[in-house]
């Protein structure tokens, strides 16, 4: 994007640039310009963390314009330390750090991606997409419309980058195909949109962002997930989001899920200054089914607004939602779970399970669970529960030669386990790390 | 000099005095046991050695190899090469005890592939299969927690062990296990300290010296007859 886009405001002609720079077909100029609109006149949120300091008149907050870093020495510091102590290489730092290097191994990914696309799998940038497959038009911001939310209608005018994919009937991807893979060559934009669409029977395990922290000048990310899947189909879908703590995080991800289809949401939190994500799974056929696995941990400064939402539209559909917060310093975790059984769905089963860990006096959590059921024929069952961490566990693993935060690291990590035993492996084993030395910092 | 030396050890729980001036030594690779009437102070004294934060030493001393316990922290304490098997362990939910064994295994030192050396005869020898894979004594039975905390004691290995009832709540054959497992580390050279109600214990691992605990002081010592002489008497003859 040109200089002089980028200084401007956000209004009907940086739209219009917006577009015009990425030669988009006229129905998504159409689109954006439709969004702005409804972006103008849908109110704030009327729930949760403060957002009164995000200024939408600022440009800082669209697309490009913030200049990236130019070189790792002008990073923050603590994210500097973290860096080296995930002993990263140097070209992934910088990738992380926006400054656009090339991985070594991206040679690998590449052989990689040839044999999913030998299977007809489309696997693009959600820009490129947008030039290259005209019938898009029938599938995007059709799951998530503009008119949902301000956070949504203001993507739609502004989204720049992301992924698309298109699994064929019946193909299963063996393995997860990751953001990752596309990162080194793009900066990751702070409106990314992705759109998963899962023809019958097909299968696939997407993983976008990474544990280690990335950083971006910008204020605002707010990025969009919508995820079809059609009869059969089985999507996975996992977050892993670490955000410099100068990030405010909102964004919103849906899922249609038709007959015996299955999507699962697996998310992890550790990062940005505000983050609200509410994974939200439609069943709209028989049978369909969802897990939304949420693990958040909020530290010092930080609020993180998670949650998910089942809606049940059919007969035996279920859903299966589990939370783990754990919450550091002056952090506060709340956990939304909405579970919403409509008269149709006869038959359902729907589970929710959150539970939150207190590592200080201050740490502040709220569960706010929705529960509504339209049917008498069904299966609801809720737990919550809050603790702290007890002086006799911390005792008993110091008195094994653990010192003070690798016994609480320990002990964090066993409760997070169901979430992260669900996480990949090279994932998790980055997500100990970054936990241990959280309470490194802490314990001091 | 013996491993372990307490000098005249005074423990506050809450305020209250417990222990009021406990004397005692620990001789490297002898059994010792510690006896009493239940609330004499135990427990206390076990605790305070390890340094739970409940227990307030408020004087005397502990040596062990003629370092300072008490100016240390736990974690300190144990790297010294203490052992606390509790009476009463936790439980730590999704923390597998294999997973947290190769980890304090690693802070004394011991590497990746001697842990996987010793580990699978250890767990065969306390018959801990398919029990270290799940969480650390999350559920588990009375006398299976027992064979937890002395698997870990097994395995690393330390200069001082003080077992709080090994024996209680424990079945016949698994008793011979945890006596087995005491005998060898005694062997290798652990100075080794029994708290126990009984003397059958005793009788699989015969110790060299007995400690009764009255009043908050080691109120009377002996040998292995000792122990006999309070299962057949009681303490109140035996304190006479
Ligand atoms: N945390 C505590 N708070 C209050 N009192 C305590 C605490 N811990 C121990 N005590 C008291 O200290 C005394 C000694 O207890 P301790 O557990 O050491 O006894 P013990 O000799 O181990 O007994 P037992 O044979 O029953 O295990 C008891 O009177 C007990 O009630
Ligand atoms: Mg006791």
């Amino acid at each position: 994007m040109s200089d002089r886009v980028a200084t401007a405001r956000l209004s009907r002609a940086f739209v219009e640039a917006l577009s015009r720079e990425k030669n988009e077909p006229d129905w998504m100029l159409e689109h954006r310009l439709r969004c702005l609109e409804l972006f103008e006149k849908l109110p704030m949120p009327r729930f949760g963390p403060d957002l009164s300091e995000l200024d939408f008149s600022d440009l800082a907050y669209y697309a490009r314009p913030v200049a990236p870093v130019r070189s790792l020495e002008e990073l923050p510091e603590e994210i500097r330390r973290t860096f080296q102590a995930l002993r990263l290489p140097e070209a992934e730092q910088k990738a992380l750090a926006g400054l656009g290097a090339q991985v070594d191994s991206e040679v690998v990914y590449r052989s990689l991606l040839e044999k999913v696309r030998a299977q007809g799998v489309i696997f693009a940038s959600m820009d490129q997409a947008v030039r290259d497959y005209p019938w898009i038009r029938e599938y995007f911001m059709k799951v998530i419309p503009p008119e949902d939310n301000k956070f949504a209608a203001l993507h739609g005018a502004v989204w720049s980058g992301g992924t698309f994919i298109w699994i064929p009937p019946g193909v299963e991807v063996a393995v997860p195909l990751q953001s990752y893979y596309r990162m080194q060559t793009e900066r990751v934009g702070q409106f990314e949109h992705t759109l998963i669409i899962a023809e019958p029977g097909s299968s696939v395990h997407y993983i976008e962002g990474c544990s280690a922290p990335r950083y971006t000048r910008a204020a605002l990310h707010s990025g969009m997930v919508e995820i079809i899947a059609k009869e059969g189909a089985k999507v996975r879908f996992t977050t892993i989001q670490n955000w410099s703590k100068n990030v405010y995080n909102l964004n919103n991800k849906r899922a249609w899920v038709y007959a015996e289809a299955a999507v699962d949401w697996v998310s992890g939190s550790l990062g940005s200054k505000v983050t609200m994500l509410y994974p939200t799974s439609v069943l709209l056929g028989p049978g369909a089914s969802t897990e939304n696995l949420s693990f958040t941990f909020a530290q010092e400064g930080m609020w993180l607004d998670a949650g998910a939402r089942a809606i049940h539209k059919a007969p035996h559909t279920t859903s299966r939602l589990v939370s783990r917060s754990v919450v550091q310093g002056s952090g506060v975790s709340v956990f939304r779970g909405t579970i919403r059984v409509e008269e149709p769905a006869r038959g359902a089963k729907a589970h929710m399970e959150c539970s939150t860990l207190l590592l200080s006096p201050q740490a502040r959590s709220e569960t706010i669970p929705l529960l509504r059921t339209e049917t008498d024929d069904v299966e609801v069952g809720h737990e919550a529960t809050v603790g702290r961490v007890s002086q006799e566990q911390l005792f008993y693993l110091m008195s094994r030669g653990l010192d003070e935060s690798q016994a609480l690291s320990l002990i964090v990590n066993g409760f997070v386990s169901p979430i992260l035993k669900e996480i990949p492996l090279e994932y998790a084993v980055e997500l100990r790390g970054l936990l241990e030395m959280s309470f490194e910092k802490a314990v001091g | 000099m013996p491993t372990l030396v307490v000098e005249d050890l005074h423990v506050n729980v809450e305020g209250k005095p417990i222990l009021r001036g406990v004397d005692l030594e620990l001789e490297r690779g002898q059994v010792h046991a510690l006896m009493g009437r239940n609330g004499s102070g135990k427990s206390t004294l076990a605790l305070a050695l390890a340094g739970h934060p409940n227990y307030q030493v408020t004087r005397g001393r502990a040596l062990l190899d003629g370092v300072d316990l008490l100016a240390l922290t736990p974690f300190h304490r144990a790297r010294q090469g203490l052992f606390l098997a509790m009476q009463h362990p936790p439980e730590v939910e999704g923390v597998s005890l294999r997973e947290f064994l190769r980890l304090a295994c690693s802070e004394r030192g011991q590497g990746f592939c001697e842990f996987h050396k010793h580990y699978p005869s250890a767990v065969a020898k306390l018959a801990m299969e398919g029990l270290d894979s799940r969480g650390l004594n999350v559920g588990f039975s009375g006398g299976e927690k027992k064979r937890s905390e002395l698997l870990q004691l097994y395995l690393l290995r330390p200069k001082v062990a003080l077992l709080d009832e090994p024996d209680s709540g424990v079945d016949v054959d698994a008793l011979r296990l945890i006596a087995g497992a005491i005998r060898d580390l005694a062997q290798s050279g652990t100075a080794v300290l029994i708290i126990t109600h009984y003397p059958r214990i005793l009788d699989h691992v015969p110790p060299q010296s007995v400690f009764v605990l009255e009043d908050g002081r080691v109120a009377e010592r002996g040998g292995y007859e000792l122990a006999h002489r309070i299962a057949e008497e009681g303490f109140e003859e035996v304190l006479r």
